[in-house]
This record gives C-alpha cells, structure tokens and sequence, in this order.
C-alpha cells in the first residue's frame, strides 16, 4: 500500500485538473519518441515517424497520447489502489506488447518534462516531487505482471 | 568588450537553473540527500543548495566548453567524484533529469524536442566522462 498525504493527494488530482490532456499526452509520446529513438520498436505500425516532425505530427501517436492520459487518469482515480487498477494495463503491456518495463521511467521522464513546460513556475519542487512519486508507483504497478 | 544586460541575465539564468535543479533533486529524488548529510539546510533555496547548485552548472558550463573530449576534458572531476565525493554514476542520470526539468519550466517554448534530444545526449555524455574513472 502507498502512503499518500493529503498534501500529495491533493497536488496529484491539482496537477490532472491543470494540464491539457490533449497537449500533454501526444506531447509525451512523442518527446518519447524522439528523445529516445529506439522506443520506436513498439510503434512500428504507426507509419513515419522518420524524423521529429513526422512524429510530432503524426495522428497515430497524438492518439496514442491521449490513450495513455486515460490510463494515467484511471490511476488519480484509483491512488490507493493503483496496483490493482493497472492488473490488466501490465499484463497488456507483458505478454501482449512485450514492452520492456526500462522504457516506463522513460515516458515518465518525458512527462515530467511536458507538464514542467505546460505548468511553468506552478511546478514548484513540492508539485514536482508529488507528481515523481505517481510516477513512480504507476510505473511499478505496470511492471508488477512481468515475469 | 564589457557584459551586456543580456550577457548578464543568461549568466545568472544559468546559476539559478544550478541552485534551483540541486533543490529540486534533494526533494523529489530524496536517496540523493544521502551525500548532503554534512549540510545544516537541505531545503530549496538554502545557502548550501544555492551555492553547491552554481559550482555544478559551473561545471556543466566547462564541459560545454569541452564539448568535443569530454572523457579527457572531465578526468578531473572524474576524479573528484569517483575517489573523493564516491557518487553512485546512477545519479548523474537523476540530476540531469532534473536539470532538463527546470529547463523545460523556465524556457517551455525554447525547449523543443530537438533540443530535448540534444541536450539529454549531451548530459549522458558528460555522465560517462564523469565515470572515467570510477574503474
């Protein structure tokens, strides 16, 4: 079980209330894409992703974003159960997507990134740290299913 | 040849990025406190953070200007942190993510993906010159 405080419940649902889910999310994937390039073996189906412009602006992975945020969002809903709510999302992302579990952290750093960039100075460290700590505990429950 | 206004505030930008990301990591990375416990104040903004932030970004700044030999250009400092300071490498990775973090609240528009890419590359490869000589 993780040990939210109010302070880091609240900050959390503050953050999600802030950011644009469809900036953000296609945002993300796509800084993921072309930060680290070789996260492009899972898109293979998405079509040119040849440079930073393709990406940026290909519909495929701008959707892709916006599906991540909803996932993202099932787990503010869920804070004391993230775990349990992302059971099937990491036996996907395991036997079906067989996405190594390393590239999570790498998304995460990205969102960081892009929320920093959408909330400016309201990212202060505090929000910083609270939004590190989701992470963390999302990408650890998406990792739970791989063996 | 004097400092211009501009010259000045892209300076002091650079050692505020320096105190500000250092603050930042102690936070929201809490295990890097662990190399700080000889400091009285580890909180944001303190003296100690504020002053260590600037001597980083100091020397980010020199690896910039040695850009193009960092494993050379870097032995001492390799040296400082691999026999003297004994930083696990792993958080190099950490205060680079920060670094770019601040980056990104100060300079949103500036900090496009090509300059994401680039500036994380060059990070990492600062990363690795700083662990020359760890062995």
């Amino acid at each position: 079980m993780v040990a939210w405080t109010d302070l880091e419940r609240v900050t959390i649902k503050d953050i999600f209330s802030k950011i644009d889910y469809e900036v953000v999310g296609p945002a993300a994937i796509s800084r993921c894409l072309i930060v680290y390039p070789w996260t492009q073996r899972y898109f293979a189906g998405f079509g040119n992703l040849y440079n930073a412009a393709a990406i940026t602006s290909n519909p495929k992975v701008a959707a892709h974003g916006k599906v991540v945020m909803q996932g993202l969002e099932k787990a503010v809903k869920n804070m004391d159960n993230i775990k349990a709510t992302f059971t099937e999302l990491s036996t996907l992302h395991s036997e079906k997507l067989q996405v190594d579990p390393d590239n999570f952290m790498l998304l995460g750093d990205c969102l960081a990134i892009v929320v920093a960039a959408q909330l400016g100075k309201d990212f202060t460290p505090v929000v910083h740290a609270a939004f590190q700590k989701f992470l963390a505990v999302v990408v650890s429950s998406l990792r739970r299913q791989y063996y | 040849m004097s400092l211009t206004e501009k010259d000045k505030a892209a300076v002091k930008s650079v050692d505020a990025i320096g105190a500000e990301a250092l603050g930042r990591m102690l936070l929201v990375y809490p295990q890097t406190k662990t190399y700080f416990s000889h400091w009285p104040d580890l909180t944001p903004g303190s003296a100690p953070v504020v002053s260590h932030g600037k001597q980083i970004m100091g020397g980010v700044t020199e690896a910039v200007s040695k850009i193009d030999n960092l494993r050379g250009g870097l032995l001492e400092l390799s040296e400082l942190h691999a026999f003297k300071l004994r930083v696990d490498p792993s958080n190099f990775k950490i205060l680079a993510q920060t670094i770019m973090v601040v980056v990104a609240a100060m300079f949103p528009n500036d900090f496009t993906p090509e300059a994401h890419v680039a500036f994380d590359k060059f990070l990492a490869a600062v990363a690795l010159g700083l662990s020359e000589r760890y062995r």
